[in-house]
């Protein structure tokens, strides 16, 4: 029983990402409307419109198939288990050694499956578009992501992410050049996999243009309102994984108590100017075409290519 | 512990009785139900026996014995050791999935022809098992003869149809060029010594350059069977003209001999693996897995979709077997075992998704007809069944956690990851980036069976452009069907979530083969629960954990929205944006879903496009996909044989003074040359 508080540790983050998921959603879209001289609305909107949908009914179409019902609880479930995975607040979580880099990876791909399968249930036009799309932009962002997490489990000689971010959390401070690759190969594919501009607009649902959107319109109510945390909970994941791997100052260990505070301030104020961040990055850009998202990709792909081979170069 | 048979008497009994099975069918011609519900199922209950043996095998000593067989003074020698016990676990567990299946698959089949392809199925079942346990080459040669001329008899069953007859042509040519360049293989190994045992062979010691001469043969000629470039095309035309259960035994045991034969010749005849075999055997691995699941995703021929698939796996089990040698040949045993153990790992996890994928396209063809994926969808509503295990494959071969195909690629990923270790600075920033590879094969796999569930078995169904010839009634699969394709979809899941003994089975393998094993560490840190490859703080995974926590996650997540909410639900019509007008020709076709690929890999493909113009009566788009080898490597050679043998046929012209001629001038010549 000597590991009880690490894992009260480890479920008091799962949970505490999964509540505090929304409230980075609400913050960037309050940033995106300063930015874009619109009047704000108020950062708890993601919980209040998911408290709507919540009490509507399900409208779902006749030809639905179990696969479309369970989906979203996939999804949810999917994002719930990267949410424990990620150091968020302190490293050396207990449940962390069940997956690595590389199945945290696996997980967003099983959510991705899962979610471009439930598009094609229904059997529109729409939905298997969105599919289709979906797993374009998935088949290029995977590599690059895993590339990038490659070249951190390189400098650091594992693929844990606790002993990766333990590792470089406590590197003496000096600029690593494959880590700037990787950095900017990580922004990339965050963009990208999150369904953000300039890849996919979030706040659209304009036919010829969208993708995740696409996916999900057969969804309501509940349903609906269980995607759209899903959709919250892998931002703020993906969000903090770049935080680990780039920025990782502050973070506690794991049973640590007193350093909690600290990490929690560290973490709030990265998430805000990581926020703040985005939604600047989204006003700045324009949408791209589709078919120069391959492009984009395969530049990320070609950047975390080339931060590993820089690592090997300058380590050798 | 006193045993009953030996592995090795009891896979020699269990080989016997495949035959014996083989001759019954033979014995009772018209007889179909005899053949059907007694042969084939024997024959799983054998598979079953034989995997017993095979494990048993692993985890004893080799043993070995000869037969009194074959020609005067040539006995066959048979050996059984920690290698061919795996593989034998693999063909006999499998196998019975397969032989299960087929008792249903075959039931429409006329009793005339069902006897002759019981007896051909159960030959080619012995036969593997003789390729496995062969330890001279000229039983491993008579072996793989008759393996290769059982599955020509299995593949051209339709033979009515010239495709059939054309796809059955090719296969027998190229698996011909295969075993020449395997016997010449085994000729350079035996050193000037005539010895061909394998002992004998093992102990030959090689100069390099010839060592590399047969690595080379023993690599294409293998490669031949196991469909890498460019020795692949046979396989997409082979596999489709089959019966589906003998696809699968095609697809996923067959294909896996020829690993057998690359890892038993290569690591185990030859020895002192070269880290540039490594090399080669990654380039060669890292172009078949892109070719194949690029390919694969511009199909829609199910069967045909599935065997581009097979060409991808076997790159990415090459991929395992080039670092290993990568990593062997530069001194880091440890390192190469992992790669060893990773592509052995892939290769029973291929055969047993591959065999379940194949099982469920025969099931879709047997209930609908229908071998086209843009004439089916919705059968998820009509065959939930054979809908469910098709998913457990779907998603195994698109390597997702927590299933089987996840954890193989996830152990090639960290063999890559050793790279470090390696001194050589090319080599050593070179093999991460075949890691590269296999993560975009991965992903653009899961994108491929996407498009194979999401066209077939979900959203509408459509109106088919190819009516099967007899309208079937949409029906979900027999109870022997389903119980085979459930007995490998529980492989799916017992592989992916288990790994850590199948791990340390592998090692023991990889300890007999190469004489090296993984790090202490990684054996000791593997529990049944924890998988570790090289060290626990390295790298570590718990399929079981990572399942629970899923499971667990959706359903809590399910009972909280119940309860804090409701479950109502409204059935309507699809939304779909508010068009009014949907029908089931507007949903995606297969090769609208591979479309984008197109396009983005255009240079890989040969296409012929004809796009409608404006002006046609008859406005249509065609478009024809062909493999690029065809035309850059098999018609030039094509020609040239015909060019060669059209002046060769010079010499041929029917009158008996010039043949005298010719008598008169050898004559001459050898009295002038040899005196």
């Amino acid at each position: 029983m000597s590991h009880f508080p690490d894992i009260a540790f480890q479920i008091l983050q799962s949970v505490f990402v999964v509540l505090a998921a929304p409230l980075l959603m609400g913050w960037v879209n309050q940033c995106r409307a300063w930015l874009q001289n619109r009047s704000a609305p108020s950062i708890w909107l993601p919980y209040y419109t998911m408290a709507k949908l919540f009490h509507k009914d399900a409208v779902i179409a006749r030809n639905a198939s179990p696969l479309f019902r369970l989906t979203p609880y996939i999804l949810f479930g999917c994002m719930w288990l990267a949410a424990g995975i990620v150091p968020v607040l302190a490293t050396d979580l207990p449940f962390a050694p069940a997956a690595d880099i590389i199945a945290l990876v696996g997980v967003f791909a099983l959510a991705r499956v899962f979610s471009a399968l439930a598009a094609m249930d229904v059997g529109t036009s729409f939905g298997g578009l969105g599919a289709r799309r979906e797993m374009l932009i998935g088949f290029l962002a995977e590599p690059a992501m895993l590339m990038t997490l490659f070249t951190a489990a390189f400098i650091s000689g594992s693929t844990q992410l606790t002993t990766i971010v333990e590792t470089l959390a406590h590197r003496e401070f000096a600029i690593y050049p494959s880590l700037a690759f990787a950095a900017v190969a990580f922004l990339m594919v965050l963009l990208a996999e999150n369904a953000r501009i300039p890849i996919d607009n979030p706040s659209t649902h304009l036919e010829l243009t969208m993708i995740h959107e696409a996916m999900i319109l057969e969804y309501s109510a509940r349903h609906l309102a269980i995607i759209e945390w899903a959709v919250a909970i892998k931002l703020f994941a993906y969000m903090t994984i770049g935080i680990a791997l780039f920025v990782p100052w502050g973070i506690a260990a794991a049973g640590e108590w007193s350093a909690l505070p600290l990490a929690f301030g560290a973490l709030a104020a990265k998430l805000a100017l990581a926020g703040a961040g985005l939604a600047l990055l989204e006003t700045l850009l324009a949408k791209l075409r589709l078919f120069l998202a391959p492009e984009f990709l395969s530049t990320a792909f070609l950047l975390a290519v080339l931060g590993m081979l820089t690592y090997f170069l300058t380590h050798s | 512990m006193e045993v009953f048979f030996s592995p090795l008497s009891g896979s020699l009994v269990v080989a016997v009785s495949w035959i014996v099975i083989a001759v019954l069918g033979l014995v009772s011609p018209g007889n179909a139900l005899l053949a059907r519900k007694v042969a084939f199922p024997l024959g799983a209950l054998a598979g079953l026996a034989l995997a017993a043996f095979g494990l048993q095998a692993v985890w004893l000593p080799a043993q070995s014995t000869t037969l009194p067989l074959g020609l005067p003074d040539l006995p066959f020698h048979l050996r059984i050791d920690p290698l061919a016990g795996f593989f034998l676990l693999l063909l006999g567990s499998v196998s019975a999935g397969i032989s299960v299946n087929a008792a249903g698959y075959f039931r429409e089949e006329t009793a005339d022809r069902l006897p002759l392809i019981c007896m051909q199925y159960h030959v080619f079942l012995a036969a593997m098992a003789f390729v496995i346990l062969a330890d001279d080459a000229y039983l491993f040669m008579v072996a793989w003869e008759t393996m290769a001329l059982s599955s020509y008899f299995l593949v051209i069953t339709d033979h009515k149809l010239p495709a059939v007859r054309s796809a059955g042509f090719l296969y027998l040519m190229v698996a011909h060029l295969g075993a020449i360049a395997i016997l010449l293989s085994f000729g350079v190994m035996q050193g000037g010594l005539g010895d061909y045992t394998f002992a004998a062979l093992r102990a030959a010691e090689l100069q390099p350059p010839w060592a590399t001469v047969a690595f080379l043969l023993a690599f294409f000629g293998f490669g031949a069977k196991a469909g890498m470039i460019p020795l692949h095309v046979w396989l997409p035309e082979a596999h489709p003209a089959a019966p589906s259960p003998v696809s699968a035994l095609m697809s996923g045991i067959m294909l896996k001999t020829a690993i057998y034969g690359m890892v038993r010749v290569i690591y185990d005849l030859i020895g002192h693996v070269r880290w540039e075999w490594g090399m080669l055997v990654l380039a060669i691995g890292a172009g078949t897995t892109l070719f194949g699941v690029l390919y694969a995703l511009m199909q829609h021929d199910l069967k045909r979709l599935l065997a581009y698939h097979s060409v991808e796996n076997i790159g990415i089990i090459l991929l395992g077997l080039g670092m290993s040698m990568v990593f062997i040949g530069s001194g880091h045993p440890a390192a190469g075992a992992l790669g060893l153990i990773a592509a052995l790992y892939h290769t029973l996890n291929h055969a047993v998704f591959k065999g379940l994928l194949f099982l469920g396209a025969g099931s879709i063809l047997h209930a609908t007809g229908l071998r086209n994926l843009n004439d089916m969808g919705g059968l998820i509503h009509k065959m939930p069944k054979t809908a469910l295990y098709f998913l457990v494959g779907s998603l195994a071969i698109s390597a997702l956690p927590p299933l089987n195909g996840f954890v193989s690629e996830w152990l090639v990923f960290q063999t890559a990851l050793q790279a470090p270790i390696l001194q050589n600075g090319v080599v050593r920033s070179l093999v991460p980036l075949f890691a590269a590879v296999l993560a975009l094969a991965g992903a653009l796999t899961a994108m491929c069976f996407v498009k194979v569930y999401g066209i077939a078995f979900l959203g509408q169904p459509r109106e088919p452009h190819h009516p099967p010839p007899t309208p079937r009634a949409f029906h979900d699969a027999g109870a022997w069907e389903q119980f085979g394709m459930a007995w490998l979809a529980a492989g799916c899941a017992v592989l992916g979530l288990f790994p850590s003994s199948v791990l340390l089975m592998l090692n023991r393998v990889s300890t007999s083969v190469t004489g090296h094993g993984l790090a202490a560490e990684a054996v000791q840190g593997s529990g049944w629960l924890w998988l570790v490859p090289t060290a626990a703080e390295q790298a570590s995974y718990s399929p079981v954990i990572f399942l629970a926590v899923i499971v667990a996650v959706t359903w809590l997540t399910f009972l909280l929205v119940r309860r804090f909410y409701h479950g109502r639900v409204r059935f309507s019509d699809p939304w779909d944006c508010g068009f009014p007008q949907q029908t089931a020709r507007m949903q995606d076709t297969a090769d609208a879903f591979g479309q984008p690929i197109r396009h983005v890999f255009g240079p890989v493909y040969r296409m012929d496009r004809h796009l409608p113009g404006p002006d046609d009566p008859v406005p249509m788009y065609r478009l024809q996909i062909e493999d690029r080898h065809w035309y850059g490597l098999y018609l030039p050679v094509a020609r040239l044989a015909e060019w060669a043998s059209s002046k060769i046929a010079l010499l041929q012209q029917g009158r008996i003074s010039i043949y005298l001629l010719y008598s008169f001038l050898t004559l001459i010549a050898l009295l002038v040359f040899v005196r």
